[in-house]
């Protein structure tokens, strides 16, 4: 096996780690805040995938704009699920939330189903998003390298607003309690909807990247990034936006190393191998890597 | 000559009859209480009681069933009933709950703790002397004031909690059993430090184990019972009751 084979699988591995990194923090902020895992999270990149589609290959509106607008739809999209939803469930047992996020999943998936039909569609960018590029042994798509190249941007801005900002600082106390939140004078409400804006933002441009990564998309499609940025949330530790990255760049590599290394009898394994992944790491560290111990709020 | 204008001794904070549950229990049965501008008013009571009850009442976090809470921030504006307020709302008109168990942000560090305490506030320079203010009466913050919260002592962090407290600059200070969980050499300058406070303006309201330090802080003081006041008086009257020195001071004084 050469070295540059190896650097090829690397590379791979970023890129989808990179998608896996950014669903993943949406997953680590909406626990964080409010110790919920959303089930719903997944179809979000369903919804980022299909307006991408809808806006840049059907309307042939400029890229950029597009990706724009896909993270305002995100964020839109999370902004109502927050709304609609589990605002008028808070308090409730997490039990509620949990199946909430389960409802509101299905339904996303069945209103794509039932307006979009369950058809895969072909999701080919432009050319100038699908030249080759290669660098020594490596070679690697535009859209790879804007996929890596943007993730890392994004997750450095989110990284800025939660830890240099003052609505940052008043998410990062929300998440750490409510109550004494709310008597610093912090709107709870807010803090609550921005981790849910800025978490579905990035779940939906993570669409676009998983439609142009793969090149078909269909309204199921959430399922898989969903579980396996779950995954790579709890290997993190699940709350920690630092671990939610980490983890998906662990999870992205190795399940692309996994596949790209051993004998293509097991690539059948391949999501078998995620969660060996996940349960190795969970025996060693059961609060994930960066996991502090988040007790549950009563 | 003008005569100095002695201010009418008007109540800051009046509590009028309040009833408050939690889930089930019903914890406060009636209880009124005042604490006037600039006064020092301690609160007794066993375990249980509903101490704490009352200051979540009065912050905001619990809402009374019936009663009526009213808040006069200064002498000059009206009375507001913010029995139905939000915390937000009550911080913002000056009081602050400084809680049990500190609530102290343990991952932010000591410093955004502290501006966190001035989330409300606009005017960065008042912000900033404040902030060096604090620094002055609690030097140690400063010294530590990048580290995590949560790596601070437990009289650090109870520093660290009344200054927080004070960064909203409060008209009234609500204060849950600061001395919990400290040694006597610190509860005592912990205790300096409130009477400061309090010589500089801001009126406090206080909820204390020990009855001994706390009466000897307070210009008046309520004894709670299982929901209800069933004692109030100056300090020195209730440091004086036989009931009082049998179930709070272990019979000493
Ligand atoms: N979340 C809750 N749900 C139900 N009952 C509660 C809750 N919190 C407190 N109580 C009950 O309310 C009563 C008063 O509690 P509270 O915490 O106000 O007492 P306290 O006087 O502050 O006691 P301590 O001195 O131990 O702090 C207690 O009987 C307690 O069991
Ligand atoms: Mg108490």
């Amino acid at each position: 096996m050469s070295g540059g084979y190896i650097a090829q699988q690397i590379v791979n591995g970023l890129v989808l780690g990179s998608m896996y990194a950014l669903v993943a923090i949406g997953f680590s902020m909406i626990y964080g805040i409010i110790r919920l895992i959303n089930f719903a999270h997944g179809d979000i990149v369903m919804i980022g995938a299909f307006v991408t589609l809808g806006l840049f290959q059907t309307l042939g509106i400029p890229f950029p704009v597009v990706a724009l607008a896909v993270l305002t739809a995100g964020g839109i999209i999370g902004i109502m699920i927050e709304r609609g939803t589990f605002r008028p469930i808070r308090g409730a047992p997490q039990v509620t939330g949990f199946i909430a996020s389960l409802g509101i999943s299905i339904m996303l998936q069945n209103l794509g189903v039932m307006f979009l039909t369950a058809q895969p569609r072909n999701f080919s960018f432009p050319d100038y998003l699908q030249r080759v590029i290669k660098i020594g042994a490596v070679t690697f798509r535009t859209i790879d390298a804007v996929i890596m190249i943007s993730a890392f941007c994004l997750m450095a801005l989110l990284m800025f607003l939660v830890h240099r900002t003052k609505l940052g600082m008043a998410m990062r106390a929300t998440a750490e309690n409510i109550d004494m939140a709310r008597l610093m004078g912090i709107n709870i409400n807010r803090t609550i909807l921005s981790a849910f804006a800025m978490g579905s933002a990035l779940a939906g441009i993570a669409g676009l990247m998983w439609g142009g990564k793969f090149g078909q998309i269909d309204p199921l499609l959430g399922f898989v990034p969903g579980l396996k940025s779950f995954v790579a949330a709890v290997i993190g530790g699940v709350g920690s936006i630092p671990g939610a990255i980490l983890g998906g760049y662990i999870l992205g590599l190795s399940e692309v190393l996994f596949v790209g290394l051993l004998p293509p009898v097991y690539s059948a394994f391949r999501d078998a191998f995620v969660f060996v992944t996940l349960i190795l790491i969970l025996l060693i560290l059961p609060n994930g890597i960066f996991g502090k111990r988040i007790e549950d709020r009563p | 000559m003008p005569t100095l204008e002695k201010p009418k001794k008007r109540d800051m904070l009046k509590i009028d009859d309040i009833h408050v549950y939690r889930g089930r229990t019903y914890v406060l049965q009636g209880v009124s209480l005042e604490v006037g501008r600039r006064e020092i008013v301690a609160l007794i009571g066993a375990n249980g009681a509903g101490k704490t009850t009352l200051l979540r009442t009065i912050s905001g976090l619990l809402r009374p069933k019936k009663g009526k809470i009213l808040f006069q921030p200064d002498s000059q504006s009206q009375e507001i009933d913010i029995s139905g307020a939000s915390p937000e709302q009550i911080v913002q008109l000056g009081i602050s709950h400084c809680p049990e168990g500190r609530g102290i942000f343990s991952r932010l560090s000591v410093l955004e703790n502290l501006m966190i305490g001035a989330y409300l506030r606009k005017n960065r320079n008042e912000i900033l002397d404040d902030y060096n203010s604090i620094c002055r009466v609690f030097p140690i913050l400063k010294e530590r004031e990048d580290q995590a919260a949560g790596s601070l002592s437990g009289g650090e962090q109870e520093m660290l909690a009344i200054g927080r407290a004070l960064m909203s600059r409060p008209e009234l200070l609500i204060l849950d059993e600061p001395s919990l969980g400290l040694g006597p050499i610190v509860v005592e300058s912990l205790f300096q430090v409130l009477s400061e406070i309090n010589s500089r303006g801001v009126t406090i309201l206080l909820v204390e184990q020990n009855a001994i330090m706390a009466l000897d802080l307070a210009h008046r003081a309520y004894v709670l019972e299982t929901g209800r006041v069933v004692l109030y008086g100056t300090s020195g009257e209730l440091a004086g009751n036989e009931d009082v020195q049998k179930a709070y001071l272990g019979g000493i004084v």
